[in-house]
């Protein structure tokens, strides 16, 4: 058996591809669940009653979604000017400190001027936050991939110092926690009686945005060109520099965005569980939707579906909730190995 | 042996990429003894021919046979196990590593006590000595010239006890002394029996090398023949099929300075010095050829006029007027047009569509774009019209650029140069691997420019092209510049030389006037 590359690629494998792939990953689960000792058609079942079967249910799945939206998008976009932004995480956190700090009383506006403010605010706080490296990337040719995982830690200890130190909230009886934010900056709920909030909505706006904005505009020409050819783009006169600083800002400022979003919609207050990874999950999403500003949506939902399933599903047949990470792995993995089949061919002899 | 016994026979091979067949029906025989000319323009077939040799397509139909023996298809290792050796345009050699090791790597089992140098080495210097192919065995190949690099090419697929083998484009990179130096060998090699297959475009090395010739057009064998039997004309029509269209040559009336290095030195990164001190003025109306081997500093001199490099010391003016900091912006906007060497990796971004491409340098003006947003519309016009202007083959406006054939890119290159009407123009080898057909085209292109009155800096390795088209030549070596000849005062051998270093392009005619 040998891989031959395909002239062309193959349209029907091109869409079949990613529904194969994610099959695969299904069918490897199954049989996780199955050596975990519960019936595997049933869990399948019950994972996606337990993401989309209720009101309840789907619009968990929406909240997790939206977070996973943005920093899906942090990385699809920095990633498309070969711009490895692997510290979504760090400026989600610091988008959150800057709705923090100006959403806990500090400024007294009413709610129409007070969010869309907030989540200028925590855009520019995750978009600066990544200029650094960034600038250390072009100037100085330091690798972003270290610089931007390892400011993610210094990020996070620094929250860690706010909410057990001066920002702790004395009224959290003790839990390390910076005060709730005021009225006019929680974002209200998009259905009654539910978690879903419009973060999602902007979430989705941002989508759009983020898709017409590398589709139609001259910045967005100049970071498809920068990410597909440095070398060649340079020669072009493209000012290369600055339209990376440029993603580096939109970027950082998406992943920003994420960290405003949960802090007004779901959370209230700065607390240190305020992202389980939606940070590096994002870098899962980009990944899975090829890179592609909408895509971004359909894959963020897809992990969200499977990761809230897993954990209704494992609650129901007390098996491990670890299957929904190893679900979403196994079909990130599938998919990365299925992007490669439509330009390839296997032969057997 | 008999002279005229069979060492290859290649039978109706056809080989399809979807709609398109790259062979069809394709025969050729290959007699020990003799070389073996295979002509094509770009796209004729010559190399899926030889991809499908090499085994590394299966042909569709067909078979190949060598020593009377099927080659079993699609498996490179049984091609070289029957004796067929390539010496690529490119080579394959590892540059870190010495002559010897180069020669023998691969060949030998890869878990092995003892290294058997000492047989390697005897046997590569008997080789060197029996086929005049010297060169040090100990010599780290990076240290080697380009000439000497192909005779370890060729030493390599000696050593494997190749009986059949094959050069693509050989003197590409080669000065005229090492071309001849090569035949030379090939010679010898032949006279020992061995078969050679040049690919090639240069009718004149066919003429005086081939024993046959067999020309290749749209993947169908167009003509086969002794070479003593035809001459070059034959040869050319059958290659394009018609008439070989004729670039016409005007006498040229220089005007003003537009471009000029004025003791422009570089250094790379390592202190090796790649432009020593070179002096270069470029006037309105002409075109200034500059001849040279590669690696003599031509690299250095494309970027600096590109703007990506500035010169350490020294100075670059355009129109008269120093440029302090060069960027690929800033000479653009002073109106120098770049057609660089590498078309895929620098000219265009192969993923973006023809019509992205042919706006990258403009695409912040209108009416390409306003207020930030791309007319596509706009772009797509423009793209159409010039499509058509300059002739480039393509899907449409909207396919990506990677999708076009060598000189289709060029064209495309060519068409986002000259729209916007330029007065200067760097050309880097513009015809390095085109066809006659579009090699030509890029020639009449360059002179109607000059016509219209930019300067033209024509960078080149071929020195048929500079005579061709060239008002003045200058020739470069070791970072430095000849003093200028105009075509008709120079010969080949006096230009030859200065590429080798030896003298001055001029020197000849100088004492004659």
């Amino acid at each position: 058996m040998r891989l031959e590359p395909r002239q062309e690629p193959s349209l029907a494998l091109t869409v079949l591809a990613p529904v194969l792939a994610v099959g695969a990953a299904l069918a490897l689960c199954s049989l996780l669940i199955w050596w975990a000792g519960a019936p595997p058609g049933r869990a399948l079942g019950l994972l996606l009653k337990g993401a989309l079967g209720s009101t309840f249910a789907l619009t968990e799945t929406l909240t997790r979604a939206t977070p996973l939206i943005f920093t899906g998008l942090a990385a699809a976009v920095a990633f498309r000017a070969r711009l490895w932004n692997i510290g979504a995480e760090g400026q989600l956190y610091a988008g959150a400190v800057m709705a923090t700090w100006l959403g806990t009383g500090m400024l007294d506006l009413p709610a129409w001027l007070m969010i869309p403010t907030l989540f200028l605010a925590g855009a520019l706080a995750g978009g600066l936050l990544l200029l650094g490296p960034t600038l250390l990337k072009t100037r100085l040719a330091v690798d972003e991939v270290v610089t931007t995982l390892l400011l993610n830690f210094v990020v996070v200890l620094a929250v860690n110092w706010l909410v057990f130190g001066p920002w702790k909230d004395p009224m959290a009886m003790g839990w390390p926690q910076a005060a709730p934010v005021v009225d006019a900056a929680v974002l209200a709920p998009l259905v009654a009686k539910t978690r879903l909030h419009w973060g999602f909505v902007i979430a989705l706006a941002c989508a759009a945005g983020a898709w017409a904005l590398m589709r139609f505009t001259t910045w967005g020409l100049e970071i498809r060109a920068v990410g597909l050819s440095e070398r060649a783009s340079r020669f072009a006169g493209i000012p290369v520099g600055r339209a990376v600083l440029r993603t580096a800002l939109l970027s950082g400022g998406l992943a920003g965005m994420a960290g405003v979003s949960e802090l007004a919609g779901l959370k209230g207050y700065l607390t240190l569980d305020l992202s389980p990874g939606f940070g590096y999950s994002g870098i899962v999403v980009a990944m899975l939707a090829g890179l592609h500003p909408l895509g971004v949506v359909a894959a963020a939902l897809f992990v969200a579906v499977v990761s809230i399933g897993a954990d209704s599903m494992s609650r129901a047949l007390e098996i491990s909730n670890y299957i929904a990470d190893v679900a979403t792995a196994l079909s990130l993995l599938a998919v990365l190995v299925s992007m490669l089949a439509p330009r390839w061919r296997i032969r057997w002899r | 042996m008999r002279q005229s016994q069979t060492v290859l026979r290649i039978r109706g091979v056809t080989k399809r990429f979807g709609p398109l067949v790259a062979n069809d029906d394709v025969s050729l025989e290959l007699r020990r003894g003799e070389m073996l000319a295979l002509l094509g323009e770009n796209g004729a077939g010559k190399t899926t021919l030889m991809h499908i040799l090499f085994g590394h397509y299966r042909a569709d139909e067909g078979e190949v046979e060598v020593m009377g023996r099927p080659l079993p298809p699609g498996s490179p290792r049984a091609a070289l196990d029957a004796g067929v050796g390539m010496v690529h345009q490119h080579f394959t050699l590892a540059a870190n590593m010495t002559v010897l090791e180069n020669v023998t790597v691969g060949t030998r089992p890869l878990f092995s006590a003892r290294l058997r140098q000492g047989a390697a080495r005897r046997r590569l210097a008997d080789l060197s000595a029996r086929f005049g192919l010297h060169v040090d065995p100990d010599a780290r190949v990076r240290d080697l010239s380009v000439g000497q690099r192909q005779r370890v090419e060729i030493l390599k697929a000696l050593y494997r006890d190749t009986r059949i083998l094959i050069l693509d484009e050989p003197t590409a990179v080669l000065t005229p002394q090492e071309g001849e130096q090569l035949f030379a060998t090939l010679r010898l090699l032949v006279n020992r029996g061995l078969a050679v297959i040049l690919i090639t475009h240069k009718l004149r090395e066919v003429m005086a090398a081939s024993d046959r010739c067999v020309v290749l057009r749209h993947g169908r064998v167009v003509l086969r023949t002794a070479t003593h039997e035809t001459d070059a004309d034959t040869l050319a029509r059958a290659m394009v099929g018609g008439e070989v269209p004729r670039v016409g040559r005007r006498p040229g009336e220089p005007g003003a300075e537009v471009l000029a290095l004025d003791g422009a030195v570089l250094c790379d990164d390592g202190g090796r010095t790649l432009l020593d001190g070179l002096n270069l003025t470029l006037r309105a109306g002409e075109i200034l050829g500059i001849a040279g081997v590669s690696g003599n500093g031509q690299a250095a001199l494309a970027d600096m006029v590109s703007g990506l490099l500035r010169p350490q010391a020294g100075e670059l003016r355009v129109h008269g007027r120093a440029v302090a900091a060069p960027s690929p912006a800033g000479m653009l906007a002073l109106g120098v047009g770049r057609v660089p060497e590498d078309r895929i990796g620098t000219g265009l971004v192969g993923d973006l569509s023809v019509m992205e491409n042919l706006v990258l340098e403009i695409y912040r003006q209108r009416p390409w774009s306003r207020w930030g947003l791309l007319d596509f519309s706009a772009m797509r016009r423009g793209a159409r019209e010039l499509i058509a202007r300059f002739d480039v083959r393509c899907q449409g406006p909207g396919a990506p650029a990677r999708q076009l054939s060598g000189g289709n890119m060029q064209k495309l290159i060519l068409a986002r140069v000259l729209s916007g009407n330029p007065s200067v123009i760097l050309a880097n080898q513009p015809t390095w691997g085109l066809d006659v057909g579009a090699a030509t085209f890029v020639h009449k292109a360059l002179m109607e420019a000059s016509r219209a009155g930019a300067g033209v800096l024509l960078i080149s390795e071929d020195l048929d092209e500079i005579f061709q088209v060239a008002d003045r030549i200058q020739v470069m070596h070791r970072g430095r510049l000849s003093a200028p000849v105009r075509p008709d005062e120079a010969d080949a051998a006096a230009i030859g030389l200065a590429m080798s270093g030896h003298g001055d392009a001029r020197s000849e005619a100088a004492r004659a006037s």
